[in-house]
């Protein structure tokens, strides 16, 4: 096999065969059996719990839990505007790096509020350190935090019986940061650290090159925050250009652990749900949906990228090595194309290339799977989302066998679907409402200088911002001159909207269904963990996103695709 | 039953139909639905452009968005046809069953305070009202709905249950309900009426299916709820299709605009979907069932527990004599002779039974006139007067029936504990050998009686179920839909357990009081599980009431009529497992018709959007994989096909689709494959065929 391909699919292996028994793990943490890092962690969290008056056994309703999360977050927005805003003066700047305008301030704060790190600014020049460790360092441990914590909420609401009570979201929360987040980021950052990645306080160094110039290299806390940024599907970079840095991504061993480092966690949460319910099959169902997305998506992808980029084959230019335009030589057109696949589905967004130069179906399958955003998706948010895809396939296959749909025993009825159908038009709403809005802005002043490259790829970079906030995965196609107030402010709405409206509306959902009386299951009852009902999902996800947005992939990617040909 | 029309389309039916599609474009009923409320708005504004391409040319022909429009008008058309056919049929059907009630003469006794005058008026039937007494007798049609309280009748329902062997109703029991536009055949009752007029199940029904009362459905309202969803992803596709295409600079007309919305919306399932709300109650009705809301019918479909009684829906009727054991000692024809007599006055399908076997298979002669009732067998003749002879009738303290003879016999029979309490109190024994025999036949599924002479038992008489044929395969159906069928009966446990064996049914109550009834529906409840159950007396009134689906025999008393939330005309009780399917066969249509019209889009895009810009970015002449001739035809392609496809599906909306008891995954598996892989391919030949013709136009 080609060493390249071969590269593909051990890192791919590698990951899955982690995350099955860190699901375990993980299914254990929730539960609230004993786990062998207590002894370390279980003071801190006494701790944490005894100086901020929480009872982190006091069971919560959903509504209780929505209370605590969307209050904690409001918090931590305002943390990070102070922070932004101050930056300039604050302590730890060795590099003298200026405040954040406003709009800037509030497009980073909420990107990174909402674990999207869309990244209007550059880190080296736009971040001091002690930004970099308090605030987006922080944010990326928190949001990572408080969406598994939402998906933990979900998971107990699945069990088996009548309840209100589901759990207390202050213990999900903070066990998620704990027992999940810290040791598995750590551990990332000390590995690509012996690879050469900084992690030190000090200002930038120089060096004279071999033409004799002086070249200024950023240094800082990187390897830390490169660690989380992965492991918590984050992906704001420590510098501007992300993975594809020499420092935050030294070598292919690095590229291995940061790539796999994207989907752990969502896979893992997909067998977590499984350990925790003892519905193995289920998980199985669920990460084989999630799985075949994926590699139809892969792919292509892959093939296309190793083809090559037939534009500069025609100027005669021999491309042996894959389409290379915006990508890194220790990494090859492959290994990049898979990290491209596997950021977008996840709602990860860091990158190891530049998107804005991969040939357009790849660019295309890029979108499509932040547009479905629940192959893998973000952690715990992932399988949100997934989650409101099962509920719809299981309303319409539950009516196509001649029961009233129920999953897991507890009937889907109108007060569902209509949070579900909300949920699954915002996505819809958010990118094609932006797009339209910025194409609407752009034809009336084509001189506003946003897009570096006209026609199909200019539409393509704006509908790729909207879909990046909008899916919460802070990627971008570079071309896009982002950092404007139109820009900031409206992907700042998108993003804040996409991230709140898709975890309160399941965690309803679960929270009705839990209250609900529980059925058990009948001859006629149509299961939900069998590879038919797994089918019924795959056509439900895909049909969604087709019909959403076949037209305006068609006037970006595919239009550029045929015209390329 | 009745026998029903074959065609779905009755001309007459069509025509009512084809009025009412028109009346219903009326937007404050468009309103109802979402959908298709929609597709009016675009209608309307297709409209006004056909009217402004007339003097301008910038929207494309006049000719092409005049088609543009007749085919959204038309698509609106069929959609309200749909719902108007269902309705017609369903109205047809139950005016044929009103039609049996119209106006007949009734003798009314009229009341003077709490007295009830002999004095009898004639007056027409539509003046009755409830409480109102009224006579019937021999050959008088009755007038309305009633509850007998005096009398006995032989009655012919046939004009109901299409049943032509009369049946006997009578005052007090659980069969007193007397039907109008039924017959009385013999005998003379007094009934009082139960219903205001206007206000039977059946005008009730017919209120229902009429749409003025009717309400959605639960699973219809959550349906609906995502078809909007789907209806407003669409609206946001097309309004932001927009600023896209000035972006592309590519101008699109109103009518692709409008096309395209039209098309993506789903219109197939929007259109047909009160049509197959409709035609569910109707195949409720054609089943001889009156349902008393649509919610009903669907909840039929969700039964986990049938409750079924034991005698007429597991074993024909009643139980019949198969064999008469003698006891030791006791000569054989002497106990013939002693069963005869003791069964002579009895009028129960038991007794009956007995007789006939002792006539068939004992040799013996029978022949009774005014006087004398005289015995034949094949030695000796006994004849007596009838004057002489002292019937002891059935009760339930003694719970055994007989005969005193005039030379001081004393011959009865009755239930085995029974018996043995008279026997012993006498001071007899009961036989060894009959008490063995007993057993035996308690758990072989029989039932025993015991017949004693003067205290002293004589022999036993076997009486046996018949298992109805068929119904082993009607229950492993059931199972493999997953409903648990539970056997109701009155028997002790032994028999019960035999005849749910041989039967093949889950469960079964055995010796069962009402309140067993009741307690075991809660039980199921408490667990999750909804059960059906049918029933007629007072006594299953509760229970009725609390099943989730209860069905009341129309020959049952008024209380278990208004407890249950349908009635079966046809007094049938395996009438259930129809009912079970067509509730089944209601949601299974709604979700197959829901998956084939949003797969139809996948196509419809294929044909719309390449049309929409190939003028401006010719390279999207890829996607334009159906080769369809030109922008113009391909979108009216599209919308021509959204059209027709509403009134091809009528059809299977009215009649359901078939329900098949493979299992759950399996009919998904099979349902995804015809409606969604079959709803992702159909339009694609269908487009092309239809962009053939319209090619030679545009």
């Amino acid at each position: 096999m080609n060493t390249e391909i071969l590269g593909i699919v051990l890192s791919f292996a590698l990951t899955v065969a982690l995350a099955i028994p860190l699901g375990k793990y993980i299914a254990k943490v929730y539960a609230g059996k004993p786990t062998s890092l207590d002894p370390i962690f279980n003071p801190v969290e006494k701790l944490f719990f005894r100086l901020s008056g929480i009872n982190p056994t006091q069971e919560m309703t959903w509504k209780q839990h929505l209370v605590a999360l969307l209050t904690i977050n409001l918090l931590w927005f305002f943390w990070a505007m102070f922070i932004l805003m101050n930056q300039g003066w604050l302590p730890w700047n060795p590099d003298g790096n200026p405040s954040m305008s406003p709009d800037l301030a509030f497009n980073t704060a909420i990107s990174f509020l909402v674990n999207c790190n869309l990244q209007h600014y550059s880190g080296e020049s736009g971040m001091s350190y002690l930004g970099q460790i308090s605030c987006l360092m922080f944010l990326q441990f928190v949001t990572a935090g408080t969406g598994m914590a939402a998906c933990a909420v979900v998971f107990n609401a699945m069990k088996e019986r009548t309840t209100d009570k589901l759990g207390n979201f202050y213990d999900y929360f903070i066990k998620s940061c704990t027992r999940v987040l810290l040791p598995l980021s750590f551990l990332v950052a000390l590995i690509i650290m012996f690879q050469g990645t900084p992690m030190n306080v000090e200002g930038k160094a120089s060096f004279i090159s071999m033409q004799g110039d002086t070249v200024q290299v950023s240094r800082g806390p990187a390897a830390a925050l490169i660690g989380i940024k992965q492991i918590g599907t984050n992906g704001g970079g420590y510098f501007g250009v992300n993975s594809a840095h020499p420092l935050e991504n030294p070598t292919y061993l690095t590229n291995i652990v940061e790539v796999g480092s994207i989907i752990i966690i969502p896979i893992a949460m997909v067998f977590a749900l499984g350990f925790y319910l003892q519905r193995k099959r289920l998980s199985w169902m669920i990460f084989g949906v999630m799985t075949l997305g994926f590699i139809l998506f892969l792919l292509p992808t892959v093939y296309l990228e190793m083809q090559g980029n037939p534009a500069i084959s025609q100027m005669g230019i021999g491309q042996h090595l894959g389409s290379m335009e915006g990508k890194e030589i220790r990494f090859g057109s492959a290994a990049s194309a898979f990290w491209a696949i596997t950021t977008t589905v996840t709602s990860n967004g860091s990158v190891n290339a530049m998107h804005d130069s991969l040939t357009p179906l790849s660019g295309m399958f890029a979108m499509l799977g932040m547009m479905i955003n629940s192959l893998y998706g973000g952690v715990g948010v992932g399988f949100l989302n997934f989650y409101i895809f099962v509920i719809i396939a299981v309303f319409i296959s539950g009516l196509m066998v001649g029961r009233t749909p129920e999953f897991l025993g507890k009937k889907i009825e109108a007060r569902e679907m209509k949070i579900a159908t909300i949920v699954a038009l915002l996505h819809t709403l958010l990118i094609l409402a932006g797009t339209a809005i910025a194409s609407y802005v752009f034809v009336r002043n084509p001189s506003i200088g946003w897009l570096n490259n006209p026609q199909f790829h200019g539409f393509s970079e704006m509908l790729y911002e909207y879909t990046s906030s909008s899916a919460n995965n802070g990627s971008g196609f570079e071309g896009l001159g982002d950092n404007t107030p139109f820009w900031n402010i409206s992907t700042g709405i998108v993003m804040i909207l996409s991230r709140f409206l898709p975890i309160i509306g399941p965690i309803a959902i679960a929270g009705i269904l839990a209250n609900k009386k529980f059925i058990p299951e009948s001859a006629g009852t149509l299961k939900t963990d069998t590879s038919t009902f797994g089918l019924m999902v795959f056509a439900v996800i895909l049909i969604v996103a087709a019909l959403s947005f076949f037209p305006s992939l068609a006037l970006g990617p595919i239009a550029e695709y045929f015209s390329m040909k | 039953m009745k026998t029903q029309s074959a065609s779905l389309f009755q001309a007459d039916l069509v025509k009512e139909a084809l009025g009412a599609s028109i009346t219903k474009l009326n937007p404050k009923i468009m309103f109802r639905n979402p959908v298709m409320f929609t597709v009016e708005l675009g209608t309307i504004v297709m409209l006004l452009v056909t009217i402004y391409s007339l003097s301008h040319n910038d929207q494309g022909t006049f000719a092409y968005n005049l088609t543009v429009f007749l085919v959204l008008f038309v698509t609106l058309l069929f959609a309200n046809f749909a719902e108007a056919i269902a309705e017609a049929r369903g109205k047809a059907q139950a005016d044929s069953l009103r039609k049996t009630r119209e106006e007949t003469p009734a003798k009314v006794i009229r009341t003077v305070g709490e007295m009830y005058l002999n004095e009898v008026q004639i007056i027409s039937s539509a003046r009755l009202r409830k409480g109102d007494v009224f006579i019937c007798e021999a050959g008088d049609t009755i007038p309305t709905d009633g509850e007998i309280i005096e009398g006995l009748a032989t009655i012919d329902e046939s004009a109901i249950t299409g049943e032509s062997a009369p049946v006997i109703r009578e005052a007090g029991g659980d069969k007193s309900s007397v039907t109008g536009g039924t017959k009385v055949l013999s005998d003379k009752i007094k009934v009082e009426v139960t219903t205001q007029p206007g206000e039977s199940f059946l005008d009730k029904m017919i209120a229902l299916v009429e749409g003025a009362s009717r309400q959605k459905t639960p699973n219809e309202i959550a349906l609906t709820i995502l078809l909007a969803g789907f209806t407003l992803i669409f609206v946001i596709v097309c309004v932001t299709l927009k600023p896209f295409a000035d972006y592309a600079n590519t101008p699109i007309t109103i009518a692709a605009f409008i096309s395209l919305f039209v098309c993506l919306i789903p219109t197939t399932i929007g259109g047909l979907l009160s049509a197959i709300g409709i035609a569910g109650m109707d195949r409720a009705l054609r089943a001889n069932v009156i349902t008393k809301s649509g919610k009903a019918v669907e909840t039929a479909g969700d039964i986990d527990v049938l409750l079924l009684d034991k005698t007429g829906t597991i074993t024909i009727g009643n139980r019949k004599a198969t064999h008469f054991h003698a006891a030791k000692k006791v000569d054989h024809q002497a106990f013939i002779n002693a069963i005869t007599l003791s069964s002579l006055s009895d009028e129960t399908p038991e007794g009956k039974s007995i007789i006939e076997l002792v006539k068939t298979s004992e040799n013996i002669d029978l022949t009774i006139d005014s006087q004398q009732i005289s015995l034949k067998n094949t030695k000796n003749t006994s004849s007596y007067s009838i004057q002489d002879l002292h019937f002891i009738k059935f009760t339930a303290e003694t719970r055994s029936s007989g005969i005193d003879m005039p030379d001081g016999r004393r011959i009865r029979k009755g239930a085995f504990d029974a018996m043995r309490n008279l026997t012993e109190r006498a001071g007899n024994t009961f036989p060894q050998d009959i008490s063995e025999a007993v057993k035996r036949i308690s758990s072989n599924g029989g039932t025993p009686l015991v017949v004693t002479e003067n205290e002293v038992v004589l022999g036993v008489i076997e009486l046996q179920d018949i298992i109805k044929p068929g119904i082993q395969e009607r229950f492993e159906r059931l199972r493999k839909m997953g409903v648990k069928t539970v056997m109701v009966t009155g028997d002790n446990p032994l028999t019960a357990k035999y005849i749910a064996e041989k039967s093949g049914v889950d469960d079964f109550i055995a010796e069962a009081k009402p309140e067993d009834k009741m307690n075991y529906i809660k039980a199921e409840q408490a667990t999750g599980k909804l059960v059906a159950m049918m029933g007629d007396g007072t006594n299953d009134a509760p229970a009725l009431a609390q099943a989730d689906v209860g069905v009341a025999m129309n020959s049952g008393t008024q209380a278990a009529k208004e407890a249950g939330n349908m009635v079966d005309l046809d007094n049938d009780p395996t009438k259930l497992i129809e009912i079970v399917e067509i509730g089944k066969q209601l949601l299974m249509t709604r979700g197959t018709l829901t998956t084939f019209s949003i797969a139809n889009d996948v196509a419809k895009y294929f044909a719309i959007v390449p049309a929409l810009f190939i003028a401006s970015i010719p390279s999207l002449q890829g996607l334009n994989i159906m080769k369809l001739h030109s922008p113009e035809s391909a979108i009216l392609s599209a919308v021509i096909f959204n059209a027709i496809i509403i009134p091809a599906l009528i059809p299977l909306a009215l009649k359901g689709v078939d329900y098949k008891p493979i299992g759950a995954s399996a009919l998904l598996r099979r349902n995804l494959l015809i409606y969604g892989l079959g709803g992702v391919l159909i339009p694609f030949v269908g487009i092309k065929v239809i962009d053939l013709a319209v090619s030679l136009f545009f």
